[in-house]
This record gives structure tokens, C-alpha cells and sequence, in this order.
């Protein structure tokens, strides 16, 4: 497995990971059948709507602070840069910085751009972001609409490049082409190595690049490493583009989503020589001390890393002992992206809960250095099995599962997923900040939430009351993954439709 | 009176969305279920921007990623994509626990040319409550959007009435989730009806759904309160059902406007003017009590208060609040932005509501969808004193700027949580006058 720097586009996870989003079996039945050619996807018959590359391309992209993006697209498509700005504004608050709008502008397809194409619009979206924002670099991101209609974006580009004197970068993130949407990562992981990363001058041994998303919680990340005499810088949003073109320069790279970090880690390790640490996330106890001693191998820190596990562990042994005891037994089902998935799982046992289902939104085999995810291997390694489905947001799906295990507990993470489990009456948490349970602190915290939310459960139970699910009886009584059947073989269809 | 501005054809900062975002007008009838032929992004990026973005409205019923969705990729836009359409109905009936299942098209299904009508007449044909329609994002904007849902339940499912009930009036104005305000200001509106003596029938809402749908037919007359959206609809229910239809443009805000709405309605309805000049004394009495009671505040205020309001809105809200605020509150109007893409044929009528704001007072108008354009224009403004920009969330950058005070009334409503309030009617403009002068009274002049 490699990340191939000199093509235009990632290729998609379905290829190059062998990503699945349909699956129902186990832990252990998943990590050995991961890597090989067992593992199919499952397609199903019904689907609700779930989500796409463009929208996890332009949401890292469009926080870059001094860069622009372009939307190739219809006007629908931006629709959620309007979430990035209040992601802009939360972070910009978190760090103090002044509050500014994120710089975006929507090339507006309409009926006319299908038929004659986008290029004039093209153009002027970017000579306007040039004008308007003074950009350091300008992306321009590809939808289902360019995409379809063919539009020749490196063509467009390329003959802006003299009028223009910043980067313009081609992002390939169609909705259409994979169903994996954190395809759009590596999108944008692709165009970030590919046009703005330069090799390193000179190295700095203390710097170590962190992979996260809207790094508010970065605190503690600070304060930790700080204590190994390392620096972080958190990528990729809320850097400069000056800075990600020297994140070359760093030591090692962390992640703390193996599904977000894959792509830009392994091509740092790749291209630029960069080491990447191919660790559990830092979410829990075992997890934070596999991320630091990774860290230290690398970096032949082994002794420093070795007393700071022993001085933290201790500073939070005796209210993890009570956190435990208080939440012995409690059973939880998890819904998230993989990487949180299965970290999550290994957290959750750490506080003494039973994991009683772990569902992820997909799943991948392998990550970009060629190995099996090394949390899944590390699930597998526990003598107990745990039920596990592949579910890609499939809420009906979600829905008829809680309805059955009955589950004490919903941890979820995705936007729009809370609602579904706290309609059944069932108390739910939702992840937003990826910081929620980082290292040993972030242990205590959560499981302090954990405990809270079992604590006063009124609010969801009065929803359950009240609210209709907006399902049949019929659906409700059937089995969870009735309409998840066997992946298909490839069929070779006549073509039926031609593609403008 | 309104400048062309050069023309810019690309858009900085979404203030409306693509014809499918008017899906939420089906998650806005009571046990309506949406099924998209789209991409796989288009359902959670568009109730993300309507629903959650704009006021915290949420998935409701069956929305966000409940909504059933064939998730086109590559098969479909090579292949297409009507097998798959099919078999996801067909479950869909099965699933989903609905009165009624609308199909809306997405930029892919609409480029590869599916014929998702077709399929649904397919299911129609069979006796169910499922009707299609064709809202590629790239065929328009959501207000278009809203209008060809509209036009499709109007078309596929409606049918006609033995007997017309006196007095029933379908309500055809707000855009549902689009305008944050949407439940309490529709539920403002059946208010004003009832206490003319009408029985308003609207749609969209709690109680509404199916059944609202289902006395369409029967109205005495349609009311179609919006400059522009929905005049189609009103058009067609004409030719298919010979049901008459008031168009009254203007968003009745404050006591001026409501009152001259509610003799309009009345006098078109046939109702007894005596009757309707009651029910106005009566509507109007709590609206003079408090303000009164603000007077005090108003006058004493005045160093303070906005040298001039600019709104950048769609065309209905930026209407409706400027006669407000002009005849009611005797605000002066600045520059007035219009960012619905208010197709050309209605622009001349609605600049000539603003040059007649009151006999004495009018507002220049810019029509224009890219926040750029507006800034711009903004920037060369002179502004002596403090400016109050209403318009959304995005343009608390440019308020700061101007040194202004602001408040987000329009899309997107990301910066405060709605529930029911309403900014229609006598109540609406005493909560709009909370909310402005909210803003004044916790800033620091
Ligand atoms: S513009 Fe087209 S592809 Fe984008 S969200 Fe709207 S329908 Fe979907």
C-alpha cells in the first residue's frame, strides 16, 4: 500500500482500503477477516440518506485560515460551509483569535453550467476569492455536478496559473463516487501533500504533528507532551498555509482518528520521511499510553514517556476506582466512525462498562501504511467476542438494534444520530469534541459525564413517551439487518443511461 | 431605484439553498415522508444547513438521516438509476410509517435523466400516496424548490371537492425551515384568520398534514401571502380546481400593514367590514398598551438608537420589516438587500413597495445573492451613527465593521435557538421589537 503523490486524485477507500459499509458479525470476526479479500461490503435494499466526500473535504479545507476555497458546484453543496463557520467560530473562540468568516464562494451550476459547461464560473469564483480574500492558496473542490458533466477542472486551472500568483489546487471529492465519505479527507490530505507540503530544511526534533479536527480541547495535548519537552502543532485546520507547507519538518506525526489521519500520516511518512505513529488513538487509558509509547520509541524517549504514564496513571487511580465501581455493569451500545469506534469500545470497558455492541459507519481493512488498524487487532486480542455491524448511518438499522439489547446507554458520534436512540428513551451521548476522554484527565471527565447522563435520565425518557419513531410496526418488529444482504457479485449491466 | 451591481454570478456565503433543501417542505406536513433520489451528501448537508444551522430547528418526524435516500454513486450515474429508485419505494412503503411519500430528485438522478416521475405514477397507479418531484439542486433554488413540491402534490395527489366550505381559505406563504420563524409565524397567521372570522387552512405544521392537504380542494379561496413564491401553485390550484386567489404581497408586521391585510382579506373573503373593524380594535388594543409602555424607552434612547436599518433578506421579510420599522417605529431605511434570486418579472412590483415604504420615505434596493457584492456596497456606505443590519448569522463580521448593531432574522439563523416565536401580525412586531432593541439595550453605546 502506497500513497501515490503523482496522480491528480486519492483514489477512493473502496479501492485503496478495501473499505466496507455493510457488515454484521464480531469484533474478532472482523479482525480476521480485515486485510484479506474476505470481507465484502453487504448491500442493502433500503437506505437513508447518509453523507459525502464534499462535505469532509470542504469542512477541513475551508478552516484553513489564510486559504480559499472554490465550490465547484451547485448551490446546494455549500450549504454546509455554514456549519464550517460555526466550526470557525468555535474554534476561533477556543483560541482567542479574532472572528472572521470563513472564505468560501459557490460557483452557483445552475441548468446552463450542465448543459455548457462551468468553466466561465469557474474562473470567476476563483479570480474572485483572489480579489476578495487575498488568499494564500485557492482549492477548488469537484461535486456530483462537475463531476458528471465532465468539467476539465486541472485543464481550467492550469490556465488561470499566470493570471493568478497563489496555488490553484484541484480537490476531487464527488459525491457520487464513493460511499465512503471520508474519501473526502484523503481528498483533501491529497491536495494538502501534493501542492502545499515541501520537504523539510531542516528537521526539528521537538515538533510532533497532531491530525485532529477542530482541536479545541488541544490543552492538555499541549500540556502532556509538553512534559516530554515536544511541541504539537494540530492539523489541519487553523493552521496557515506557511505552516502546513512545513509540517515536513516535524518529528513524528499522531492522529487521534486513525479514519481522519490515515491518508496525511502515512503520505508524511512516505514523501517526506516523516515517522508515523501507528498507535492506538489516545481515547482511554491503554490508548493514551500506546499513543506516548510509540511516541517514545520513535523518538528514543522510552524512560520520560515510562515515568509520565506511572506519575498521570497515579494522579487519577483513585477516582477511576470510584468511577468504575459506580459504573460497573452498565450496558452501552457505540455508534461512530471506525477509528472512535473501536476505541471507544476498548475506553468504555476501561470505566468498567459493557460493551454490548460496537457499530462503526464503515470500516477499513487497512490503513494507508498496509496494516490491519491496530485498535481492531487489540479488541481481538480480549477474550470476549463483541457483537459488531458495519452500519453506515443507517438509523433504521440503529433504531431496531437499541429496540432489541435495550441498552442502558448510546454513545454516539456523527451529527443528526443522538435523536434516534433518545427517542427510544435511551440516554445518549454524543461526541462532538474529539477531545471528550483524551489521556488520563479526559478519562475522569467522561466517565463523570457517563455518570451524570445515567443520572437524570428525564429528558430522553420524556421524549420516548411522547414521540412516534417514524416506522411501521411491520419494520419494527423485524430483524435489524433484514435489508442488509449478501455483497452482490459484480454484475455486468447494459448501459442504459448516457452520461452527458 | 435599484443599481445593477456589476454582475456576479458566483455566490460568497449560501444564503439560500438548492431546489432539494426544499425537502424540508415535506418534513413540514405532519407525516409526510421525503425519499431522495440523490447523492449521498445532499440529505445531510441540506437538513444540516435548513434545520440545524438555521435556529436549531432539528430532524422533526422523519428527517435527517431518517430520510430514505438511494444514495446514487457511480452505478447509478453510469446505469441509472430508476431500478434502484423502484426498489427503494417500494421498501420505503414498507418502512417508513407515512401518510404520504414524497420522491425528490437530486443534481445526479436529474443530470443522467432518470424518469423519477415515471416510477412514482408506477406506485400512484397502485393506489399509493406517493407523488415526485424533480428538484435537482442545479434547476434552482429552494424557493423553486418549495413550489415544485408544491406543484407535485397539487398535480399527482390532490383531488377535487363536491362542496366548497364558505370561509375556508388555504394558506400559501412561508417557507418552511427556510424561514427559522416558519411554525410561529404560520400559526400567527391562522390567529389573524380566525379573528376576521375565516377558517385558515394551513399546511405545514402541527395541524396540519394529510388532511390540510386533503381540503385543499374545498377552500373558498387561496390566499397567497408572498411577493413571489407560490404564485404558480396558486395559478394551478386555479386551473385545476377553479378556486380563486388573493395575492397580497406584503408580510403584515406591525399594526399599519396587519390591519390595511386584515380589511384586504375581508373585503375579498365578503366578510361584513363591521365585523372585520371589531376584530381589528380588539387585535390592535395589546399592541398600543406595550407600546406605550416603550415610548418612554424609544424617545429617551435616541442617541443610541440605529441611524439607519439595512435588511438583507429575501424579499418577503425585507418588506415586510422595513414597513414595519419605517411606518410603525419610525426607523429610517437604509440600502435593502434582496438575496432570493426574485426572478426579474416580480422585481419591478417589489421596488416600487419600497419607494412607497410610507408617503414620504423609500429605500434604495439592491438585488444580489453573494455576500461579497453586499459587503462591498456596504463598505461604501457613509453611515452617520450606528447602522442595524438584519439579516443572518454571517453578517455579524460586516456589523462589527460598521461598527453597527446586528440580529439574524434570515437564513441562516445560526446564532440563536428558535422555537414559536413569530415576527407576524401585532404579536410578531412586539417580539421583533424585543429582539431589536434586545441587541441595543446589551450593547454599549
Ligand atoms: S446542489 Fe445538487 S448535489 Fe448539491 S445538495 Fe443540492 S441536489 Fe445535492
Amino acid at each position: 500500500m502506497s500513497i501515490n503523490l503523482t496522480t491528480p486524485e486519492a483514489q477512493i477507500r473502496e479501492n485503496r482500503l478495501s473499505s466496507i459499509t455493510g457488515y454484521k458479525g464480531s469484533i474478532k470476526d472482523l479482525a480476521t477477516q480485515a486485510g484479506g479479500c474476505s470481507l465484502k461490503s453487504g448491500e442493502r435494499g433500503f437506505t437513508q440518506t447518509t453523507a459525502c466526500s464534499l462535505g469532509c473535504a470542504q469542512g477541513q479545507l475551508v478552516l484553513i485560515k489564510d486559504a480559499a476555497v472554490v465550490g465547484h458546484s451547485a448551490i446546494g453543496c455549500g450549504s454546509d460551509t455554514i456549519q464550517s463557520n460555526i466550526n470557525n467560530r468555535r474554534g476561533q473562540f477556543s483560541r482567542e483569535l479574532e472572528y472572521t468568516n470563513i472564505n468560501y464562494i459557490n460557483t452557483n451550476m445552475t441548468e446552463e453550467a450542465t448543459v455548457f459547461g462551468g468553466a466561465a464560473k469557474l474562473r470567476e469564483g476563483i479570480r474572485e476569492a483572489y480579489r476578495r480574500f487575498n488568499p494564500k492558496v485557492i482549492f477548488v473542490t469537484t461535486s456530483c455536478v462537475s463531476g458528471i458533466i465532465g468539467e476539465n477542472i486541472s485543464g481550467i486551472l492550469e490556465g488561470l496559473a499566470e493570471e493568478i500568483p497563489v496555488p490553484l489546487v484541484p480537490v476531487h471529492c464527488e459525491g457520487f463516487r464513493s460511499k465512503l465519505w471520508a474519501s473526502g479527507f484523503d481528498a483533501a490530505f491529497h491536495a494538502i501533500l501534493t501542492y502545499i507540503v515541501k520537504p523539510a530544511e531542516k528537521k526539528n526534533p521537538n515538533l510532533i504533528n497532531i491530525i485532529n479536527f477542530s482541536g479545541i480541547g488541544r490543552k492538555e495535548v499541549v500540556r502532556l507532551l509538553g512534559r516530554l519537552g515536544l511541541v504539537p502543532q494540530f492539523l489541519v485546520q487553523f493552521t496557515t498555509v506557511d505552516q502546513l507547507s512545513k509540517i515536513s519538518e516535524a518529528a513524528a506525526t499522531l492522529s487521534f482518528c486513525g479514519t481522519l489521519g490515515s491518508y496525511l500520516a502515512s503520505g508524511l511518512e512516505e514523501h517526506f520521511g516523516v515517522p508515523y505513529i501507528k498507535s492506538l488513538q489516545p481515547h482511554g487509558i491503554a490508548g493514551i499510553n500506546s499513543w506516548l509509547r510509540e511516541l517514545g520509541k520513535v523518538l528514543g524517549r522510552e524512560e520520560e514517556v515510562e515515568k509520565l504514564i506511572e506519575e498521570e496513571t497515579a494522579a487519577i487511580a483513585s477516582e477511576l476506582e470510584e468511577l468504575r465501581e459506580k459504573l460497573n455493569g452498565k450496558r452501552v451500545v457505540i455508534g461512530m466512525g471506525p477509528s472512535f469506534s473501536q476505541n471507544y469500545t476498548r475506553l468504555l470497558q476501561e470505566l468498567a462498562l459493557e460493551v454490548v455492541w460496537a457499530a462503526s459507519w464503515h470500516f477499513d481493512q487497512r490503513h494507508d501504511y498496509g496494516e490491519i488498524p491496530a485498535t481492531i487487532l487489540d479488541l481481538a486480542k480480549n477474550e470476549k467476542d463483541i457483537p459488531a455491524c458495519v452500519s453506515e448511518l443507517q438509523v433504521h438499522e440503529i433504531n431496531n438494534l437499541l429496540r432489541q439489547l435495550k441498552p442502558d446507554l448510546f454513545v454516539c458520534r456523527h451529527p443528526g444520530m443522538a435523536i434516534w436512540s433518545a427517542k427510544l428513551g435511551i440516554p445518549t451521548i454524543f461526541i462532538n469534541d474529539e477531545y471528550q476522554s483524551f489521556g488520563y484527565q479526559g478519562l475522569i471527565n467522561f466517565g463523570n459525564r457517563v455518570a451524570d447522563t445515567l443520572a437524570n435520565p428525564t429528558f430522553v425518557q420524556y421524549l420516548a413517551s411522547k414521540i412516534k419513531l417514524p416506522y411501521t410496526n411491520w419494520w419494527l418488529e423485524q430483524d435489524a439487518f433484514t435489508f442488509l444482504g449478501e455483497a452482490p457479485p459484480k454484475k455486468k449491466e447494459r448501459i442504459t443511461k448516457a452520461v452527458v | 431605484m435599484a443599481k445593477a451591481a456589476k454582475k456576479i454570478k458566483v455566490i460568497e456565503q449560501v444564503r439560500y439553498s438548492c431546489a432539494l433543501a426544499a425537502l424540508h417542505s415535506v418534513l413540514a406536513i405532519d407525516r409526510a415522508v421525503p425519499i431522495l433520489h440523490a447523492g449521498p451528501g445532499c440529505g445531510q448537508r441540506l437538513s444540516t444547513a435548513l434545520s440545524t444551522t438555521n435556529g436549531y430547528q432539528g430532524t422533526g418526524y422523519a428527517g435527517g438521516h431518517a430520510m430514505p435516500c438511494t444514495n446514487s454513486t457511480e452505478a447509478e450515474v453510469i446505469f441509472g438509476g430508476e431500478k434502484k429508485l423502484k426498489e427503494l419505494i417500494t421498501h420505503s412503503l414498507e418502512v417508513m410509517d407515512a401518510d404520504l411519500y414524497v420522491v425528490l430528485t437530486g443534481c445526479t438522478a436529474d443530470i443522467v435523466g432518470d424518469d423519477s416521475t415515471e416510477v412514482a405514477r408506477g406506485f400512484q397507479k397502485q393506489g399509493k400516496p406517493v407523488v415526485c418531484a424533480q428538484t435537482g439542486g442545479f434547476s434552482g433554488n429552494n424557493f423553486v424548490g418549495h413550489e415544485l413540491i408544491l406543484g407535485a402534490i397539487i398535480d399527482q395527489y390532490l383531488q377535487p371537492s363536491e362542496e366548497i366550505e364558505p370561509g375556508l381559505v388555504n394558506v400559501f406563504s412561508i417557507v418552511p425551515y427556510y424561514d427559522a420563524f416558519w411554525t410561529g409565524n404560520l400559526e400567527e397567521i391562522r390567529k389573524l384568520l380566525e379573528a376576521i372570522g375565516l377558517k385558515a387552512n394551513i399546511i405545514f405544521g402541527p395541524g396540519g398534514g394529510v388532511n390540510a392537504l386533503n381540503k385543499i380542494p374545498k377552500a373558498q379561496f387561496n390566499l397567497l401571502l408572498s411577493p413571489w413564491i407560490g404564485l404558480t401553485n396558486v395559478q394551478q390550484l386555479e386551473e385545476k380546481f377553479k378556486t380563486p386567489y388573493l395575492h397580497y404581497p406584503v408580510l403584515p408586521i406591525g399594526p399599519t400593514e396587519t390591519s390595511k391585510f386584515l380589511r384586504a382579506i375581508g373585503k375579498y373573503a365578503g366578510l361584513p367590514s363591521e365585523q372585520v373593524e371589531a376584530s381589528i380594535a380588539e387585535l390592535e388594543k395589546p399592541y398600543d398598551y406595550y407600546i406605550e409602555r416603550s415610548a418612554d424607552y424609544l424617545l429617551q434612547a435616541r442617541v443610541g438608537l440605529p441611524s439607519r436599518f439595512i435588511t438583507i433578506s429575501d424579499s418577503f421579510y425585507a418588506l415586510g420589516i422595513s414597513k414595519f420599522l419605517v411606518n410603525d417605529l419610525g426607523l429610517l431605511p437604509g440600502t435593502q438587500f434582496i438575496i432570493d434570486n426574485i426572478p426579474a418579472k416580480y422585481q419591478a412590483d417589489l421596488e416600487k413597495e419600497f419607494k412607497d415604504l410610507s408617503p414620504t420615505i423609500s429605500a434604495p434596493v439592491v438585488f444580489t445573492n453573494d455576500s461579497g457584492t453586499i459587503r462591498e456596497k456596504l463598505r461604501e456606505t457613509k453611515f452617520r451613527g450606528k447602522p442595524l443590519i438584519l439579516g443572518s448569522a454571517w453578517d455579524q463580521m460586516i456589523a462589527k465593521e460598521l461598527n453597527g448593531y446586528q440580529l439574524s432574522v434570515s437564513f441562516p439563523v445560526a446564532d440563536r435557538f428558535i422555537l414559536n416565536s413569530t415576527y407576524i401580525g401585532y404579536n410578531g412586531a412586539l417580539r421583533l421589537a424585543e429582539d431589536i432593541f434586545s441587541v441595543l439595550v446589551s450593547s454599549n453605546y
